[in-house]
């Protein structure tokens, strides 16, 4: 078993799901022949034929319909959004329609759909080719929103969402797709969705985080260990639904919390996590929760884009403050 | 001067106002009278329904309502020529089309009644279509979808979308006839031109003479129709769905009619259109025609049509006192189709409302 990229990951679990049900199809701008852009698709197309890996024509609006539409008569789409600054001609459809469709319809017509997109950002790419936008899709009444950290989650968690019976949204960080291997057994084995995972059992600070993000949070939990602090690292996998439990179990045994993502602060789903602690924790917390986010503004072109990253050394600093509170 | 493409578009109508064929080539289906005496009686129950679906909304007993008046040719048309294993993407005014698949009216009163049940339509082959789609020309894509998911699965189906004059302004029309145009996908795209998106008339709706030729574009075979003559319907539409079975890909058929009534029960169509425009379009209208049509057949008579009335009354209030007598559905309905399993969290809220509902605060 040779070891994968969180990329190579994504590829072996589309292979391995429409080689054993039939009615997954793969759908998107460039998938076929040529891979996908970022190589998600290789091969795919000789294997399972042009009519199940579906180069479509350029029209992010259509491919979301045609998913809805697929999915609702019976089909299993894995649709690809080339990359998540495009998602948003897609969002009529995944909102009023992918979403909706199981209720609506009193559970006559499902929408069993992944669509996949490639997210965030830290690849010199252009403008709109790295945002962080999840929170715009995490107030969505019957829509899963996943992003896995690492090449096993991503084969798990991408297995489990195709497989769900609701739709999906599962954004692919793609400043990790090649960042480091792993050995990934191909043995089909779904991971849970709408479970948060502890990468990193702790006592002293929670962090809470996903996505490429998780790198960060765990360079930044060695140095803290290099300075006798401990720290538990939460990879949310799934933002909604939320596994709230998971984090409260963790606040509660720490009494600190520090959130860690991407994209911009206000409104971002940290603030969501913080309102919980909030709600649910208040007295077990020995310090105000942190936020180590973007800031309120447009993701700057590729000359500035870490400066509005999140840094190991910003979190490592919130993690102090909190520590310093009591 | 060298020509790298040109089109023409066929114009379809076999009967005129007056109820006069104007052409001798009746398709086979014109030529059984019982038939086509069964698609008048279900223009004529189209119309019996929509009558009282406004009274019922006039008087407080239901929601908002799309009116269909008018469009009876062209609904059953569509619903009549199409198979039981097609599928249908509608918009929210089709009614004559869904009730030939087996919608009833208490379905049409529940959604716009209020309730969701309305949408679970419990008969085929009706059960296996779409619901109506509110935002507009949305549905497109998912008939596109459905045609992509019969093509992979070789099933000899066909997928067939309504829209209005306004809809196919919209991106979603065009991406759903460019996606059917680029591997001849079996789907027809029905452009039902009413003439009116809600205030905004079909002269500066498009600048397009026809909008069937908007199918030329995309590679589609395209053809406009007297939307008001049941015969050119339901052969223009058996011939779309025909092309599309065999495979040689989809069609856009436009059915000129006119919406002789409101937009939806909130509009107020004196506000923006001449009262003599509707009345010469009362004189195009599709029933009187075919009636027209049919007495001078001897298939059909005012005795027949007062009995026929008279049956369609009673059917009608059937469906309305069904509607009326169902209750609400309970509170946790809200919550227990938003996922296939109710997530943790949600189950919580599901709690919260129902101990609300007890009465706890």
């Amino acid at each position: 078993m040779a070891a994968i990229t969180l990329i190579e990951a994504v590829t072996q679990a589309l292979a391995y799901e429409m080689t054993h049900d039939p009615s997954v199809v793969v759908l998107g701008e460039d998938v076929g022949v040529n891979g996908g852009v970022f190589r998600a698709t290789a091969g795919l197309s000789a294997k399972f034929g042009e009519w199940r890996v579906y180069d479509t024509p350029l029209d992010e609006m259509g491919i979301a319909g045609v998913t809805v539409g697929l999915a609702a008569q019976g089909m299993k789409p894995v649709a690809e959004a080339q990359f998540e600054g495009f998602i948003y001609p897609m969002m009529e459809q995944i909102v009023c329609h992918a979403a909706r469709m199981r209720n609506r319809t009193r559970g006559r017509i499902t929408c069993p759909a992944v669509w996949r997109a490639p997210w965030g950002g830290g690849i010199h790419a252009p403008e709109h080719h790295s945002e962080a936008n999840e929170h715009l899709f995490t107030n969505v009444p019957g829509l899963r929103v996943v992003l896995p950290s690492s090449p096993a989650r991503a084969y798990g968690l991408l297995l489990a969402a195709i497989r769900d019976p609701d739709p999906v949204i599962f954004f692919e960080p793609k400043r990790i797709y090649r960042q480091y291997k792993e050995e990934v057994p191909d043995d089909g084995e779904a991971l849970p969705l709408d479970v948060c995972f502890v990468l990193r059992d702790g006592s002293d600070v929670t962090f809470v985080t996903w996505g490429a993000q998780v790198k960060e949070c765990l360079e930044a939990a060695d140095a803290l260990a290099a300075e006798g602090v401990s720290v538990e690292v939460i990879d949310v996998a799934t933002l909604t639904p939320l596994d709230f439990d998971t984090i409260k179990e963790s606040v509660q045994k720490t009494g600190r919390c520090v959130i860690v993502h991407e994209a911009p602060k206000t409104a971002g789903f940290g603030a969501e996590i913080a309102a919980r602690l909030a709600e649910e924790c208040i007295y077990d917390l020995l310090a105000p929760v942190e936020r180590v986010t973007a800031y309120d503004v447009h993701t700057p072109l590729y000359r500035l884009e870490m400066k509005q990253m999140p840094s190991t050394a910003q979190i490592v600093a919130a993690a102090k403050r909190t520590l310093a509170a009591s | 001067m060298t020509i790298a493409a040109s089109f023409e578009i066929e114009y379809l109508q076999y009967l005129d106002a007056e109820g006069k064929l104007v052409r001798k080539d009746l398709p086979e289906f014109a030529k059984d009278l019982d038939h086509m005496v069964e698609l008048y009686k279900l223009m004529v129950s189209t119309r019996v329904f929509d009558t009282k679906s406004i009274a019922l909304q006039r008087t407080g007993k239901l929601g908002t309502y799309a009116s269909c008046l008018g469009h009876e040719a062209a609904h059953v048309g569509i619903g009549s020529a199409m198979r039981p294993e097609d599928v249908l993407a509608p918009s929210y005014r089709e009614y004559g089309a869904q009730l030939y698949r087996g919608v009833q009216p208490r379905d049409v009163y529940m959604y716009w009644g209020g309730d969701e049940r309305g949408n679970d339509y419990q008969k085929e082959p009706a059960r296996h279509d779409f619901a109506w789609s509110v935002p507009i020309a949305t549905q497109c894509l998912h008939a596109a979808g459905s045609a992509l998911a019969f093509k992979i699965r070789g099933e000899k189906r066909v997928a067939v979308c309504t829209i209005g004059d306004g809809g196919s302004s919209k991106a979603d029309f065009y991406g759903a006839i460019n996606f059917v145009g680029a591997r001849d996908l079996p789907m027809v795209a029905v452009i039902v031109n009413n003439q009116w998106a809600i205030s905004v008339p079909r002269k500066i709706q498009s600048g397009a003479k026809t909008l069937a030729q908007k199918g030329i574009a995309a590679g589609l075979a395209c053809i406009q129709v007297d939307g008001n003559d049941i015969i050119a319907v339901r052969k223009a539409m058996e011939d779309a769905l025909e092309h599309a079975r065999s495979g040689k890909g989809g069609s856009v058929v436009e059915l000129v009619t006119y919406r002789l009534g409101d937009h939806t029960t909130a509009d107020d169509a004196r506000r923006y259109r001449e009262a003599d425009e509707v009345k010469q379009a009362w004189t195009r209208e599709p029933i009187k025609r075919l009636r027209a049509y049919l007495e001078a057949k001897k298939a059909w008579d005012e005795k027949k049509e007062e009995a026929w009335k008279h049956e369609c009354d009673e059917w009608m209030d059937n469906e309305v006192n069904t509607y009326l007598e169902t209750k609400a559905q309970p509170i946790e309905a809200i919550f227990d189709y938003t996922f296939a399993e109710l997530p943790a969290d949600l189950q919580k809220q599901r709690a919260l409302a129902l101990s609300l509902e007890k009465g706890a605060h």
